[in-house]
């Protein structure tokens, strides 16, 4: 069972009766352990299209289908069980510490008053593993840095027990090393647990190292979706940006992708490393 | 930050001694003794003392209390709602509907522009503009999203203040005079029989507050987090403002707009608590709010004299620093960097 599928699927605003599509998609599938990547200029509608993918905004026509059910079917609850969310805007929680945000993400699994029972608690450690934040978890969120929130973020999402994680931009205020860990990250929880996700970026050289498969996306459609392995790309994504040098910019890619993989192994052992003596970066 | 479990230990003992400070506090000097002994059902209690205490001060306390206590949690609803710092129970604009509904009656009245409405009090016109208001706003609630709520309140407030002037301008002096005093708020007008309608109302509305602890804390991310965590986010946010209109309008209609405690108090009880949690924060911001109203009753009172100051002028006075010192510390967290 595909974890999203859409089909006759038009995305847009509708306002005074009067519609904006921006978005218009044939049938597209998300399956679990993927990891996809929707790239395109902006104002091609990315933000759109996962919004209304995600159940944060109504189609203009068709349906969504998430993990075998309608997604108007959902009551608020059942949708959140199933796809958890990080968007692109900073919060500003309070005064809130890690382990109180990362436990807002057992909002659908718990009573009237949000009590948390072991099952909970479990789920949470679980969460704050998976993104190696666990030694931040009695730290207040104002005084994270941009890529530790960001990690926490992940794991708020991640303690919702989604079947698919979307992300809109999560990298986009992060420096090139945190961009490269937030992905190694997201690559190993499609690996390493049954999700998948779907992420909007616009490092390619990131969505072309780390993704299974790209969606693209140029302005006024249509969408396409292409594995990252394929030769072709480049000129797709030429195409995509509407600029032509990308398409004889294969070389160029090529170097900022073996650049990330480069960094990511790095970072990698560094954590690695951390783990082994103990050691914390503050 | 305080410990915990000593907070739950000082907040109700804080709350007792506002209380007591309240009822032993008036223009005529009651000793400890016979108010307590008034307050305990002692039938040798001179009944004159046992009257003051019993049937002024008694109810002045218990509105006191819950007045504080309403705005406060109406203030942390209407924070945590619009993510707002500076949000307060009357940000939604229900007060100055009540002020309106005042104006009308009392300068309107004298100035001959309302001619059909008899002999209409203070607190029948003030329910009917705080009502009004409640029901417009419930029904924008539906309609409009929450930033736009928040503007519309405010816009409001200015053409009810506008509205208010105009009826100034034409109004005799006794009655300008008598607005004035109803703008500045008090506890002590109101009556037994009114505190049995004040009472529920603003119980009613606490409770609502209590039951609503979860989605509160999913909106401490924003609109958009909370849905996508599963709250029912129209739902949520109607429940809510009903919440604030009902605590908000009954408390203005019965004491006046008692100013600075809905705003102030919410940021007490974060920086004494150290959390956002809603769960914790909700109740120890009713007994924070419970308690300083009655000491800023206690205050207006200036106890050993028969002088008695504006209550809305304490509440400011004990409030101002408070909001002062939000704004201050707010900006030196962007300052540092670490935002």
């Amino acid at each position: 069972m595909s974890v999203l599928a859409c089909s006759a699927l038009a995305v847009g605003y509708r306002s005074g009766g009067h519609e904006t599509r921006l978005v218009e998609v044939e049938s597209l599938t998300l399956e679990t352990g993927e990891l996809v990547c929707l790239l395109g200029p902006n104002g091609a509608g990315k933000s759109t299209l996962v919004r209304s993918l995600a159940g944060m905004q109504p189609p203009l026509q068709g349906e969504v289908v998430v993990h075998g059910d309608p997604l108007f079917e959902l009551s608020a609850r059942e949708l959140a069980r199933r796809v958890g969310v990080v968007l692109t805007e900073r919060v500003d929680v309070g005064a809130l510490d890690v382990r109180a945000l990362v436990s807002l993400g057992r909002y659908p699994h718990t009573g009237w008053r949000g009590n948390l029972s072991s099952v909970d608690v479990d789920r949470i450690d679980d969460a704050l593993r998976l993104v190696d934040a666990e030694d931040l978890a009695d730290r207040e969120v104002r005084t994270l840095s941009d890529g530790e929130r960001q990690r926490v973020l992940i794991a708020r999402a991640l303690a919702q027990e989604p079947r698919l994680l979307v992300l809109d931009e999560p990298t986009a205020y992060l420096d090139l090393p945190r961009r490269i860990q937030t992905l190694g990250l997201l690559r190993r929880l499609t690996r390493e647990r049954d999700i998948a996700v779907l992420l909007v970026t616009h490092h390619l050289d990131l969505a072309l190292s780390h993704g299974d498969r790209v969606w693209l996306l140029p302005i006024g459609g249509p969408l396409e979706v292409r594995s990252t392995a394929d030769e072709s790309l480049a000129s797709d994504l030429g195409r995509t940006f509407g600029v032509e040098e990308l398409a004889g910019a294969r070389e160029e890619v090529e170097a900022a992708l073996g650049l990330s993989v480069e960094l990511g192994r790095r970072a990698d052992e560094r954590r690695r490393a951390r783990r082994e003596t103990g050691w914390q970066d503050r | 930050m305080i410990a915990s479990r000593w907070i739950w230990v000082l907040l109700p003992m804080m709350l007792v001694a506002a209380f007591v400070a309240d009822i032993t506090t008036g223009s005529v000097r009651v000793p400890l003794d016979a108010t307590l002994g008034a307050l305990l059902g002692d039938g040798s209690v001179e009944p004159t003392w046992r009257s003051i205490v019993l049937n002024l001060r008694l109810p002045r306390a218990i509105t006191a209390g819950l007045a504080g206590a309403a705005l406060s949690v109406a203030g942390l609803l209407m924070q945590t709602l619009f993510r707002n710092p500076l949000a307060g129970p009357f940000v939604l604009g229900i007060s100055s509907g009540a002020s309106l509904g005042v104006a009308l009656v009392v300068l309107g009245g004298s100035a001959g522009l309302v001619v059909a409405v008899g002999d209409v009090g203070n607190l029948a016109a003030s329910i009917t503009g705080a009502s009004l208001v409640l029901v417009l706003v419930v029904a924008a609630a539906r309609l409009v999203p929450t930033l736009t709520l928040l503007i519309l309140g405010v816009l409001f407030g200015y053409a009810a203040s506008a509205l208010v002037s105009i009826l100034l301008r034409f109004a005799s002096p006794e009655s300008v005079q008598g607005y004035v005093i109803w703008t500045q708020g008090e506890f002590g007008g109101v009556t037994w029989d009114e505190l049995t309608l004040l009472a529920p109302l603003l119980v009613a509305g606490l409770v609502m507050a209590w039951v609503a602890v979860k989605p509160l804390n999913a909106l401490l991310l924003g609109e958009a987090y909370a849905r996508s965590m599963g709250v029912e986010v129209g739902r949520s946010r109607l429940w809510l403002i009903t919440a604030t209109a009902l605590m908000a309008g009954a408390v203005t209609s019965f004491c006046g707009p008692i100013g600075f405690l809905g705003v102030a108090v919410p940021h007490l009880g974060r920086g004494l608590l150290g959390t956002s949690d809603h769960r914790r924060l909700l109740p120890a911001v009713a007994v924070l709010g419970a308690s300083l109203a009655l000491v800023a009753n206690v205050i207006a009172q200036v106890p050993g004299s028969s002088l008695v100051l504006p209550l809305n002028a304490i509440t400011a006075l004990l409030g101002a620093p408070v909001v002062i010192w939000v704004i201050v510390s707010r900006r030196s967290i962007r300052d540092s960097g670490a935002g």
